[in-house]
């Protein structure tokens, strides 16, 4: 016998036949399908038990409240609460992308200390021993007030520990960021006295007259707009819309009025001296006017009628009149404030201005119109043991009157003006205008000590970060504001244990205080913040803890008294800085976020093409004044403050000599989801100070175009 | 004809003579062709039988072992352990703390078994990283409660009598998918003798045609 290829063939052809009958061929097959259907790297969510825990989202004023939907331990959703009296089940795109917060590439892992230019990893210990150590040392100079405290807001117990930390160490200097709850504190002060706040009751006002308040874009408690404006078809409620872009919101309103951009303040002066002109005002309002009711309608008839206005904020006599007249004769009518989201510049005129219809119409505390509600109390705070040095330290002048003004200070002395400061929950430099004089300021300071969560563009300036945990993973009390009808009192709870070695900022500031000993030490003798926040909330805590939130009023304050002093001496209205011929306005998108947190890489994803396009920001213009510009062409931006490339959005929906740019974008901190995408619009903008009020008014500034 | 023609036609001639002997020859070949054609066979066969599933799974041990017919006696029965949630949905392999309603940082037995697990994961506050036999692919929705507790099936049907054991055996995996062998099942060529040899979706749609008149749709589990 010889082998020979035949014999090969057998062999080949019975290996063939052999696998074939095998159950190999089969089995392979179905592997590898199910392997295909089950790619072993594509990540696979861990099954577990499902369940609920209601909490209260904390990124914005709004104050939803939220059901966080996990697996195990793992949270995987948030979700609405329905019923909750703030948002009713509704619930934003930032609120849904919250959990992104939790493992976001920028979150501070461990505290850091600032070494030369890089950070370096700090036990908390050592931090705190540290920051205690600095904040010792100025109290040893004499000079207490040198310690400064930047917050987001004043409300809640975590901003009243930094506030009684500053008040036990000496120092007045607490500063809040501008936000709209701030200027309604602002706004309630001129007209109706301190310690007030102004609400709007839009759900049932049946004539909302909105001076480019962004009602479906962020503004107020966005969701609890969200609802308001979605019934207003039902409840055959007017929207007029004043202001210079067909924003959303004057898309979805009854009536779009295009006003010059920083007029808005003369325009509700002229309506003001319409109403009176033609008496449509409430006359027993009227009557309890304090400050010189006479003297603001002979100025309002002299320098604001409406032939005047018209000219000067371009909406014609015709509808001047005619808004004025309805807006009187509306039964719950309601003028509101606060340009797109309402945190960003403002003058008191202007908010004086358009709360001043609320008053001359009677629409103050009735339903429908503005409530002045009394200043949130159900924080009871023991009373502080101060000593001498705490004593005249704290009776000394702060800094400045507002924030922009802290920065002023600050840059303009020679002496250091500030020797620490603490940055909780606000980005200065990013949010503030011109951010890079807000970054000298604190670049001038000292020792800078930030509890922020994320290594944001203020975090990277401070010389030592005590990382917060996001409001996912803490206990804290949120009050509700914003102009929200109710006053509500959430709980948030947190529904995961912290995922990098971060504190409640309420447990930090309770250690630095303790660790500076003496009375400041005293005033803070709770085991931690958890037992801090059952004890200054004992009032309501039981509610709160069970329920998950409280209803501290639902309804219109007691009777206000009007002083319009501010208005009848005629304060100038503010002129955008810079002498070109255009003017650049900052525009509200309600998938971005200009001050506080940065908006999430989900919201990111949703912003159109026409807002962001590539890492390109788009500029909104009319066609009228584009001169040569072409739609989705690349333009030079020129402002008094820089310059900067820009695609370009011929948009007939802006108003003929005004530029639109976003805010929220130019992030410069290490998130490559969000980071380097646009330009940060305040850096194009100067703060232009409002005298008598002191507060930044710069609505824009002037600006020029030219292709690039 | 031209001479080429010829020769090639002479050519074919010789060939074809050629070719006959050859045929002779070739009836040998043949013979060890066709030897060789059944060891080829008979050894890839062999192998795709015997060898390719020693190949195709490996083997690994459980974290350590666990005596089901001993908490069956002390527990109850399966769902005192793996029992359905609120929401209906199955808790599967339970979590250490199901194991702490009973057990605690005391060792209750005596076994080794006992050690490790109050060692290693009661006082390490660790999960235990149990192999899961049944666990089906990420691409299949199942519910246990419809058919427990809507259609009063025992655990047996699909998974035999894994409460009568005393030890756990050795968790197959297959190393082309990850997932256990007992849902293809112990019979490579996929014969089964029992409801619960195989965990395939074929055994699924037989069960539901045998019983419910129809196998099933698509979205019923692949959702």
């Amino acid at each position: 016998m010889k082998v020979d290829r035949r014999s090969f063939l057998g062999l080949g052809l019975g290996a063939v036949a052999g696998v074939a009958v095998s159950p190999i061929g089969i089995k392979l097959t179905d592997d590898s399908s199910i392997w295909t259907q089950n790619w072993p790297w594509t990540p696979v969510p861990v099954d577990g038990e499902v369940t609920y825990e209601s909490s209260v989202c904390s990124l914005c004023p709004g104050s939803c409240g939220i059901s966080v939907r996990k697996i195990d331990d793992r949270p995987v959703k948030i979700e609405g609460i329905a019923d909750y009296p703030v948002n009713d089940g509704g619930v934003c795109l930032h609120g849904i992308a919250g959990l992104q917060y939790l493992y976001d590439p920028a979150r501070v892992k461990t505290p850091l200390k600032k070494n030369g230019d890089k950070f370096e990893e700090i036990s908390w210990d050592d931090a705190i021993a540290l920051v205690a150590g600095k904040l010792a040392d100025l109290r040893k100079t004499g000079s207490p007030e040198k310690f400064a405290c930047i917050a987001d807001k004043e409300q809640g117990s975590v901003s009243g520990l930094f506030k009684r930390l500053l008040k036990t160490f000496g120092s007045p200097n607490f500063y809040t960021m501008p936000s709209l709850e701030s200027y309604l504190k602002v706004t309630a002060a001129a007209l109706h006295g301190e310690g007030k706040t102004i609400a709007f009751d839009l759900e049932n006002s049946d004539f909302i007259l909105s001076f480019g308040a962004g009602i479906i874009e962020g503004w107020g408690s966005p969701v609890n707009c969200f609802k308001a404006n979605a019934s207003r078809k039902e409840r055959h409620a007017k929207l007029y819309q004043i202001e210079p872009r067909l924003s959303n919101t004057a898309a979805n309103a009854d009536k779009w009025i295009p006003i010059k951009p920083g007029t808005q303040a003369d325009l509700a002066l002229g309506l003001c001296a319409v109403i009176l002109k033609n008496n449509l005002f409430n006359s027993t309002a009227t009557a309890n006017f304090k400050g010189g009711f006479n003297k603001l309608a002979a100025m309002l008839q002299k320098d604001y009628a409406p032939s005047k206005i018209a000219d000067i904020t371009g909406v014609k006599v015709s509808d001047i009149e005619k808004i004025a007249t309805l807006f009187a004769k509306a039964k719950m009518p309601i003028a509101v404030f606060g340009h797109g989201r309402g945190d960003g510049a403002q003058s008191l005129k202007e908010l004086a201005a358009v709360h001043t219809l609320n008053c001359l119409v009677g629409n103050i505390n009735k339903k429908g119109g503005a409530f002045v509600l009394p200043k949130s109390d159900y924080l009871k705070f023991p009373k502080e043991s101060m000593d001498s040095i705490a004593d005249a330290g704290f009776a000394k002048t702060k800094a400045g009157r507002y924030v922009n003004q802290l920065i002023e200070k600050v840059n303009s002395s020679s002496q250091p003006a500030v020797e620490v400061l603490f940055v909780y929950n606000a980005n200065p430099c990013y949010s503030l205008h011109d951010p890079k004089s807000v970054k000298q300021a604190v670049g001038k300071i000292p020792f800078v000590v930030s509890f922020s969560s994320f290594l944001d563009e203020t975090a990277k300036e401070a010389d030592i970060i005590l990382p917060s945990h996001t409001f996912l993973e803490r206990l804290e009390d949120v009050p509700s504001g914003s102009g929200l009808a109710k006053s509500v009192v959430g709980l948030t709870k947190p529904v995961i244990e912290p995922v990098f070695n971060t504190k409640n900022p309420g447990d930090t500031v309770i250690l630095i205080a303790t660790a500076l000993e003496g009375s400041i030490a005293q005033s803070f003798e709770w085991e931690n913040y958890d037992e801090c926040l059952e004890n200054v909330t004992s009032g309501i805590w039981d509610s709160l803890s069970e329920d998950g939130y409280v209803v501290i009023s639902d309804g219109p304050g007691k009777s206000a008294a009007v002083n319009i002093s501010f208005l009848a001496d005629n304060p100038a209205t503010i002129q955008a800085q810079g002498d070109y011929e255009l003017t650049l306005i900052p525009i509200d998108n309600m998938r971005l976020i200009n001050a506080g947190t940065a908006a999430s890489p989900f919201a990111i994803k949703t912003v159109s093409d026409k807002v962001l396009n590539g890492s390109d920001i788009v500029i909104e213009m009319n066609p009228l004044t584009a001169k040569g510009l072409k739609d989705k062409g690349f333009a030079t931006l020129t402002t008094p403050m820089g310059k900067t490339r820009v695609m370009v959005n011929l948009n007939e929906g802006m108003m003929p000599g005004v530029i639109g740019m976003v805010e929220g974008l130019g992030h410069t901190f290490d998130n490559k989801y969000v980071s380097n995408k646009g330009v940060n619009v305040n850096a194009l903008i100067g703060p232009v100070i409002e005298s008598g009020s002191g507060l930044d008014a710069a609505f824009g500034i002037k600006a020029k175009i030219s292709k690039a | 004809m031209s001479e080429t023609e010829n020769k090639t036609e002479n050519g074919s001639m010789e060939s074809a003579g050629e070719c006959t002997a050859g045929d002779i020859k070739d009836d040998k070949g043949l013979g060890l062709g066709v030897i060789f054609f059944i060891v080829a066979f008979v050894v890839c066969f062999l192998s795709g039988t015997l060898l390719f599933p020693k190949l195709l799974y490996s083997k690994k041990e459980q974290p350590f072992n666990f005596d089901h017919a001993l908490h069956v006696s002390e527990a109850g029965d399966c769902d005192s352990c793996h029992s359905l949630r609120e929401d209906g949905s199955f808790s599967g392999i339970p979590k250490l703390a199901t194991c702490l309603d009973c057990h605690s940082e005391d060792v209750l037995g005596e076994t080794e078994d006992e050690a490790v697990f109050v060692e290693e994961y009661v006082l390490k506050e660790k999960e235990i990283p149990w192999y899961v036999y049944s666990r089906q692919p990420d691409c299949v929705f199942f519910s246990h409660a419809a058919h427990t507790e809507a259609n009063g099936m025992d655990c047996v049907t699909c998974h035999g009598h894994i409460g009568e054991s005393t030890s756990l055996k050795p968790y197959e995996e297959n190393r082309i998918t990850g997932y256990s062998r007992d849902i293809w099942g112990k019979n490579i060529f996929g014969i089964k003798k029992h409801s619960w040899d195989r965990m395939k979706m074929d055994d699924c749609a037989a069960c539901h045609k045998k019983e419910t008149g129809h196998k099933g749709y698509c979205f019923q589990c692949h959702k």
